[in-house]
């Protein structure tokens, strides 16, 4: 525990303050999620389909005994996808929403680091206009000269996955 | 000492709703004239708990008002009061209020206190009204004979002697005394006769008495109100200074209580039902209870909602983790240094692992078992309202409520029997005038009844009444358009018809029933359990509502089936049978419907890869199989690959991290760590019907 408060105190002074993002890549470019929404990462491993879903959809995991859906975040944005290889890394979040948190998994191309990006220097997007929406991202933020797109994961997975498919669940029923 | 006492608010509330439970079954039951001392004797301690705790949790208006129940409660206890219908009447409306104010409070929604002041007024009026004499109440309260008069004297003389236990009730002699202090000056000497010596001592007994004489203008009533919360733990005599000369403290005149009782703690704990049933044991797990009808109407409130277990069931766990433990540390030496000769060995430790983990399964299951009185008991009151309501007379009979079923399923089943009941009573039995001309008693009979079948809970709900009306069903269904004009139709098809969703044969709309929306939100709920309701209906002798439900929502048995890469469950109590398809007995209709002929039937196939849109390892019927299954009612043949094995599978939610997706009701974990997703037959039927006719949509657009 003294350990853990040590280091946190240490990446802390060093960085000055700041919220820490865990970034991945995804068709070349750099993506942040905020670290504390982070369960866990793993590889890729065989999912369970669910029948008439949309395709970004690509199933369900047991994770220690949590039914855990999975959504291919390259498909999510309509990007070309690419056949899974070894660095493709699952990273499991927890979304909050209006009624209490679920646990969701995101496929990615890989891991790539850990960086405090403090909220100053947190851009508003430009409207791009296409592919991804604006409203999924929190911000653009810079490390040594790179852009990090950090994305707001509540919006992204409640308001696109669920409510697309809650729609479309209305409309069947 | 400071103790944050907000966080034991939340099992206050819950005891208050058990306490004013046990109310009302009480309240039912008395018999005005005749009623019986030791349920208006758990009534009062429903209240006092109630009043008391409010009290220290500040909620004055609750403790107000129960104060004033208390108060009558108190009077007919003595036997001061009689009891009559009407302050029953009154007493049941005031638990309502009571119900309300908490459940407000709890949501922290505002009291509505015009109905409260209301009722508060009536038990007042009641209260005035309706003692003997005022002056009377007040002393004979001591339990003497005689009496001073005038409700005040120059003072009291007080004979305090707890019982040894009164420390473990978490009460402080000191601070009734500081109590009495604060009433007017007193003279306070302890006896310490019953002092053991000092190594003999136990520092939480109470070994001491006092004598307290207490003047200044002060009624009984306050004196004895200082020791409301002890007066089951001690010896009190409480005698006017004028009179009591003699200066007698001896007699220990306790409360005129009908036996010791336990502890104030344990006075929340609700008492066995209704009277009617005595000779039922309560199991240990009955105290276990959550309002179901504050649950089913306040849903968010009873998210959190807890289950209270026997001790004896928790030590059985923990033996059966300890053994679990043990085995565990059995098979890791044998896995240390293993050799093939100890395959023996291994192969005994693993049955020996089975073994326990099933138990323990088991156990844990039965945890969640309650008993089905506690939706039951809801009943009386019901019944009793609507009767008054109605004008009508009706017997309510149960039996089978020791039925135990899952607490889940119990909570949600709730809603949809209440309105079974009440169309019962309001549809199904007549007036009395009716049932006279028709030759029947006068009183009706409702009659609930509950038991184990298999691995289901059978309810029942029948009454003696008028039966479904064919004619008016039938004449109903075709207005609605639900049936076609010339369609003839068995009996059975017509009752089945009053579960179609927009069916009311009302004619009027009442209070109670007829507004149309019921009997098919019952039928869904029911479905949604996994469960089935019928109907049975004779003209003139009455009808039967039969639900057949999952003993639980957690584990059912279930049938795999191998569909391309994919396994999905198809729940056993679904299946039919399965069979080898014959190529003869496949019909096909236009539209792309198959039809498969089983014995003089012709069932609906269902390609399971179609409708789940994956790919089969064959579209060739004859060389897959077909389970037949029925759900809905409706039997239908899914066409599968191959059957796998069948095994109990622990039923997880899709709805917890997803979403409910149709055709599946859920999904679980195999042996080997993968998700598999259990079907939905009901859903399933469904959804293959509609893709059947949006087939033919788009064939009819091309």
């Amino acid at each position: 525990m003294n350990m853990i408060q040590g280091l946190e105190s240490d990446s802390l002074a060093e960085n000055s303050e700041g919220n820490q993002y865990l970034t991945f890549l995804l068709a070349g470019e750099e993506y942040g999620v905020d670290i504390l929404r982070v369960q866990e990462i793993k590889g890729w491993d065989n999912v369970t389909m669910i029948p008439n879903t949309p395709d970004y959809i690509k199933g369900v995991i047991n994770l220690r005994g949590t039914i855990v859906p999975i959504v291919d975040l390259r498909a999510r944005f309509s990007l070309e996808t690419i056949p899974y290889g070894i660095t493709t890394v699952v990273i499991v979040l927890r979304v909050n929403s209006d009624n209490g948190s679920r646990i969701m998994g995101i496929v990615v191309d890989a891991v790539s680091e850990v960086y405090n990006i403090s909220e100053e220097a947190l851009k508003q997007a430009p409207d791009f206009g296409q592919a991804i929406s604006t409203d999924f991202v929190m911000g653009l933020g810079t490390v040594d000269d790179k852009m990090i797109i950090v994305l707001d994961i509540d919006h992204l997975l409640n308001s696109s996955v669920l409510k697309a498919i809650a729609d479309q669940g209305e409309k069947s029923a | 000492m400071s103790i944050d006492i907000s966080q034991f608010l939340d099992t206050f509330y819950e005891e208050s709703f058990e306490g004013l439970d046990t109310m009302e079954t009480e309240l039912l039951g008395l018999n005005p004239g005749e009623a019986d001392a030791e349920s208006i004797n758990t009534i009062f301690r429903a209240a006092h708990s109630i009043k008391g705790g409010s009290g220290t949790f500040g909620l004055m208006n609750v403790a107000d008002f129960t104060h004033v129940l208390e108060t009558l409660l108190d009077e007919m206890r003595d036997g001061r009061r009689e009891v009559i219908q009407p302050a029953v009447d009154l007493m049941l409306a005031s638990v309502d209020v009571l119900r309300e104010m908490l459940t407000a409070l709890r949501n922290s929604e505002d009291v509505d206190t015009v109905r409260v002041a209301e009722v508060h007024d009536q038990l007042e009026a009641l209260l005035k009204g309706g003692s003997a004499d005022a002056e009377d109440e007040v002393v004979e309260d001591s339990g003497e004979a005689d009496n001073a008069i005038g409700s005040s004297t120059a003072g009291w003389s007080i004979g305090f002697k707890p019982l040894s236990h009164l420390f473990k009730t978490g009460n402080d002699p000191v601070r009734i005394i500081k109590e009495l202090s604060e009433l007017g000056a007193i003279k306070a000497s302890a006896d310490l006769s019953a002092m053991p010596e000092f190594d003999l001592l136990d520092p939480e007994e109470c070994c001491l008495a006092w004598q307290v004489e207490l003047s200044g203008e002060v009624t009984e009533e306050q004196v004895k109100d200082v020791f409301s919360w002890v007066d089951e733990d001690c010896e009190l005599v409480i005698e006017a200074i004028s009179s009591a000369a003699a200066e007698e403290p001896e007699p220990p005149l306790s409360e005129p209580e009908a036996a010791p009782t336990p502890a104030p703690v344990a006075e929340a704990d609700p008492t066995p039902p209704a009277e009617s049933k005595p000779a039922e044991p309560k199991p240990v797990e009955a105290v276990a209870k959550k309002t179901v009808s504050a649950a089913a109407k306040k849903p968010q409130a009873a998210e959190s909602g807890s289950i209270r277990v026997g001790i004896d069931k928790v030590d059985a766990l923990i033996n059966m983790v300890g053994e679990l433990v043990i085995t565990q540390s059995m098979l890791n030496q044998l896995g240390e240094d293993f050799t093939m000769d100890r395959v023996q060995r291994l192969q005994e430790g693993l049955s020996e692992l089975e073994r326990h983990t099933r138990e323990l399964q088991e156990n844990v299951m039965q945890i969640r078992m309650l008993p089905i009185s506690f939706s039951f008991n809801r009943f009386p009151r019901l019944v009793h309202d609507l009767c008054s309501k109605l004008n009508k007379k009706i017997e309510l009979k149960m039996s089978g409520e020791n039925t135990e079923l899952d607490k889940t399923v119990m909570e949600k089943i709730g809603d949809p029997m209440v309105h079974l009941v009440r169309n019962s009573l309001d549809h199904g039995i007549e007036s009395p005038e009716d049932r006279l001309a028709k030759g029947k008693p006068e009183t009706g009979i409702l009659h609930l009844n509950a038991y184990h079948q298999g691995g289901n809970i059978v309810i029942e709900i029948n009454d003696d009444g008028a039966g479904l009306n064919t004619d008016r069903i039938l004449q109903k269904a075709i207005e609605k358009g639900i049936v076609g004009e010339n369609e003839s139709l068995s009996d059975e098809k017509i009752h089945e018809l009053i579960f179609a969703p927009g069916f009311s044969t009302a004619e009027v709309v009442s209070d109670v029933s007829g507004r149309g929306v019921g009997m098919d939100v019952v039928k869904r709920n029911i479905r949604d359990l996994g469960g089935v309701v019928e109907v049975k209906s004779k003209k003139d002798a009455g009808s039967t509502f039969t639900i057949r439900l999952p003993l639980t929502l957690a584990i059912l048995d279930g049938q795999l089936v191998r569909l391309g890469d994919e396994t999905y469950i198809v729940p056993l109590v679904s299946i039919i049978e399965s069979l080898q398809i014959k190529a003869e007995n496949v019909n096909s209709i236009a539209g792309g419907a198959e039809l498969y002929k089983l014995r003089e039937e012709y069932l609906p196939i269902i390609r399971l890869h179609e409708v789940f849109e994956i790919t089969p390892v064959n579209t060739e019927l004859v060389n897959g199989l077909l389970v037949v299954v029925e759900g809905d009612g409706q039997q239908a043949g899914i066409f599968v690959d191959d059957l796998l094995g069948q095994q109990q599978v622990v039923i997880k939610s899709l709805e917890t991290n997803y979403k409910k997706v149709e055709g599946l009701s859920g999904a679980t974990i195999l042996g080997d760590g993968t998700v598999a997703l259990i079907l939905d037959v009901a859903g399933l039927v469904t959804l293959s019907r509609e893709r059947v006719k949006a087939l033919k949509n788009q064939a009819a657009v091309a």
